[in-house]
């Protein structure tokens, strides 16, 4: 059954969605099955490893299990300082 | 003798780490460490380059997911006070479009000795650059821009990127 999950894309990612976010349905159990599934959107063949994802504003893994209403956030390889 | 703690913070003492679109200026924030105990203080200035892997930079636009950067960096400075004998810890982190030259990010570190002072402000830079939801773009004197860390990633889906 598939869910409602909001995705925010950040950086380069956004600039490939051409949205902030948006409301998708998908059949995803994972943050990683968001990722994988979204790849046309955010555009990115990086591995998963070198990215980061949070969800409803925590820190998460990709492992970590996906809800219908949640809010994934996918950020690409991060560059502070 | 107690002395009030407000003689040695002429400035309030600001949350751990803090994220700001105006210029960093570590002359006021390190008043913010001041301590009794402290003999020592270690501090660390990250400036903007005009240069990178062969590219000459004009200017550096960050971007910050405020919201987790400000947790995470509370978590790297907690970790440090639990892993060295630090009084006072505090990080500021730039966002926006920044010239060369100018300060990205600060991180100031006040102990008792200076060993710990050092380590710390090291150990918080470090994980600052690899924790913290913060991308940097970089605006190429040629004209062409590029995402630190992401052409490479975004080459397959989008060829037109400048390749670094």
């Amino acid at each position: 059954m598939s869910k409602s999950i909001t995705v925010r894309y950040f950086a380069i990612f956004r600039e490939h969605a051409g949205v902030d976010e948006e409301t998708v349905a998908i059949e995803a159990d994972t943050a990683g099955d968001v990722f994988e599934q979204l790849k046309n959107r955010h555009g990115s063949s990086e591995p998963l490893g070198h990215c980061k994802v949070a969800i409803n504003d925590e820190m998460a893994d990709w492992n970590s299990a996906v809800n219908d209403g949640d809010t994934v956030l996918l950020f690409p390889p991060v560059a502070g300082g | 003798m107690a002395i009030p703690s407000c003689y040695f913070h002429p400035l309030p003492v600001a949350d751990v780490i803090s994220i700001t679109d105006k210029p960093i200026d570590p002359n006021v924030l390190r008043r913010e460490l001041f301590d009794p105990a402290a003999g020592a203080y270690a501090g660390f200035e990250g400036w903007i380059r005009n240069e990178n892997e062969g590219h000459s930079v004009e200017r550096l636009e960050y971007e910050v997911y405020e919201p987790l950067a400000v947790s995470e960096g509370a978590k790297v400075i907690a970790e440090a006070r639990a892993q060295f004998a630090i009084l006072h810890a505090h990080c500021v982190h730039r966002t926006g479009m920044l010239e060369i030259g100018e300060c990205a990010v600060w991180v100031g570190v006040s102990s008792a000795h200076r060993d710990e002072a050092f380590i710390a402000c090291r150990y918080i830079i470090d994980q600052v650059k690899v924790r913290l939801p913060i991308w940097k773009k970089e605006h190429y004197a040629d004209g062409n821009s590029g995402w630190v860390n992401c052409e490479r990633c975004a080459e397959h889906a989008h060829p037109s990127a400048v390749s670094l």
